[in-house]
């Protein structure tokens, strides 16, 4: 019983998250100093030059269709959500005319998906292994080291970590290709070379960054855990130290850990999108950046919205992950 | 002068080490742009592409621009950015939280679902529409209204937990009982409590915020009429700082933004450790 109430109160939340994402995503462009119609419609006009008025009325209802300015206010609204959640329809890239929004969305999506979800399981990981073993025994010299590395780390940006690495790994030593280019056949072994290759300085980047919160939040857990009674209780009764840390230490340690991934997913994705950018990784980021640099709202309220619900979604399924691990939820 | 003698005497050792770096780059970013000779955003105000000398501590960009007072300035802009969002976050993630926390019920759960809600939205992805509609750039008011929108949550939620745990105390109810006012509850026995608490979250939110809007300024979305860490770093990329081989321009802001904020998380968790150990001991 108290799993389902803990399964539908969290998707009760996860619904209200998308609507107030989407309420925002709704009133931002009310906002704006420019009547954002018009301004694409100007950018549309100076590229292709001449065109005809009834193309240009077109343009403006497909437009003002996107942005949902059509009809009354809560008529737009309704609209809007509709549009989001019901039929997923953004309309055609203005600059990739006529593709639609869904389909580059769907082409860049498991690039995003992939280099995120493959770095995230990396750093969390490894993170949670070395701090653990580092709050085992805090006053050892690997554990300090470890310790300075992961201060120094954690708070430098994505981007920041990202540059440093191109430029060494890049322009210093060419070991790293600068700029992504994938190349080879379909499901053959160049391809999937060619994949990893460039997608390993992208990968680096967010795990260097993440690694060091994991290790800093799991280590001060351990250090907590430590001097519990349970925990002094199963040493004296002679248990040995891996079978300490693995049935006891780590099953607590690592319920709060799991909390925080929900909680900095969002930031971690932020920072994959600049990491994309900076690595001219065909993903998600990349996607919205040409996206603005070309003024193509269609496909920027596109990309949004779907980094909106993919962040939403992806801190739900980790919330669910909770009863696999609590057994208090599980059979309370 | 006996508190700030105790409060130096009993912090941890990474509180020290964090003041310090806070210390030097809080010189560079708030007292050296005072004495900036020429404005140095203005172009072909010194000789292009220097090496450091004696006239140009860290050299000239390909713009004309000195890289030293460049970066005094670039600082400046960061870290009153970072400063006046992360008063106003912390101002109204104090105050809504303990609202949440301590009145409860209907305000407390509609807080709480907001506060979640925001925390679940990723940020970037709206600052970069925010820019697209502002016509490719986002200047530093609109970026900074925005950010305090989405930066409230986090010190709210936590004011939330222990204004909630706090409620339970002995002292708090034998100063209702005492027929103390709501309001002096709140301002006279609760908030001592989260003072140390808001004093982490304030400085978390600095670097959160300045991280944030170098993001956006290093793909070149931010103001470019304003210098930023940032910014900084998106002209050096941009004007090929890279292939030139001209390090110290691009190595400056990053230097400056890592020592940053280094220093920023060391003083945050060096607070939160000392208020946590407080808590325990009362």
């Amino acid at each position: 019983m108290k799993l389902l109430n803990f399964i539908l109160g969290r998707l009760f939340v996860y619904v209200m998250v998308l609507v107030v994402g989407m309420t925002i995503l709704f009133f931002v462009p009310r906002f704006a100093p420019t009547d954002p119609v018009d301004a694409m419609l100007a950018k549309v006009a100076s590229q292709s030059g001449y065109m005809e008025a009834a193309q240009v009325d077109a343009l403006r209802a497909s437009l003002a269709d996107t942005f949902g300015l059509q009809g009354s206010m809560i008529d737009q609204y309704g609209a809007f959500l509709k549009r989001i959640f019901l039929t997923a329809d953004f309309g055609p890239s203005l600059s990739m005319y006529p593709t639609p929004v869904t389909e580059l969305i769907a082409r860049a999506l498991p690039w995003t998906f992939g280099l995120l979800f493959t770095a995230t399981i990396i750093a969390w990981v490894l993170g949670n292994f070395v701090g653990l073993l580092a709050g085992w025994r805090p006053e050892s010299n690997p554990a300090r080291v470890m310790e300075g590395i992961a201060i120094c780390l954690y708070p430098v940006p994505y981007y920041i970590v990202a540059l440093i690495l191109s430029v060494l790994f890049s322009y210093v030593w060419s070991i790293f290709p600068l700029t992504t280019t994938i190349r080879g056949a379909p499901w053959s072994w160049d391809l999937i070379r060619s994949i990893l290759w460039n997608s390993f300085l992208p990968a680096a980047s967010i795990v260097i960054t993440v690694f060091g919160w994991w290790i800093i939040s799991v280590k001060a857990q351990t250090t907590a855990l430590k001097e519990e009674e349970f925990i002094r209780y199963a040493r004296l009764k002679g248990l040995s130290d891996t079978r300490l840390l693995t049935r006891y230490v780590l099953p607590n340690a690592i319920l709060p850990q799991i909390t925080f991934l929900a909680l900095q997913i969002g930031l971690m994705f932020n920072g994959s999108l600049i990491t994309e950018i900076i690595f001219d990784y065909p993903g998600l980021g990349l996607l919205i950046y040409s996206a603005v640099l070309q003024g193509d709202y269609n496909l920027l309220m596109g990309t949004i919205s779907l980094s909106i619900v993919a962040v939403a979604t992806a801190t739900m399924i980790i919330d669910f992950l909770y009863p696999l691990v609590d057994p208090r939820i599980r059979h309370g | 002068m006996a508190d700030i003698r105790h409060f130096f005497q009993d912090s941890p050792f990474r509180l020290h080490v964090g003041l310090l770096l806070l210390l030097i780059v809080g010189c560079i970013g708030l007292l050296l742009p005072w004495f900036a000779p020429v404005d140095p955003l203005e172009w072909y105000t010194a000789p292009r592409n220097q090496a450091a000398s004696a006239a140009h501590v860290l050299g000239t960009t390909s713009l004309g621009q000195d890289i030293f007072w460049l970066l005094t300035w670039a600082v400046r802009n960061s870290l009153i950015l970072g400063l006046v969002v992360a008063f106003f976050s912390t101002l109204i993630g104090v105050f809504l939280g303990l609202t949440a926390g301590y009145v409860g019920g209907a305000a407390d759960r509609f807080l709480s679902f907001l506060m979640d809600a925001l925390i679940c939205i990723p940020t970037l992805p709206i600052l970069i529409l925010l820019a697209a509609l502002f016509g490719g750039q986002l200047g530093l008011t609109a970026a900074g209204v925005a950010l305090v929108l989405f930066n409230w949550p986090f010190p709210g939620r936590q004011v939330r937990a222990v204004a909630l745990s706090m409620r339970e105390r002995e002292f708090v109810n034998v100063a209702w009982f005492s027929g103390e006012s709501r309001t002096r509850i709140l301002t006279r026995h609760i908030f001592p409590y989260l003072a140390g608490w808001s004093a982490a979250n304030f400085i978390n939110t600095v670097l959160v915020v300045i991280a944030t809007e170098s993001a956006l300024a290093v793909i070149g979305l931010s103001s470019a009429r304003q210098a930023t860490i940032g910014t900084m770093i998106y002209w050096a990329l941009e004007y090929q700082a890279l292939l030139a081989k001209r390090y110290v321009w691009i190595g400056a802001p990053v230097l400056a933004i890592v020592l940053l904020f280094v220093g920023l998380f060391l003083v945050s968790s060096g607070l939160a450790m000392r208020s946590s150990d407080r808590r325990m001991s009362v």
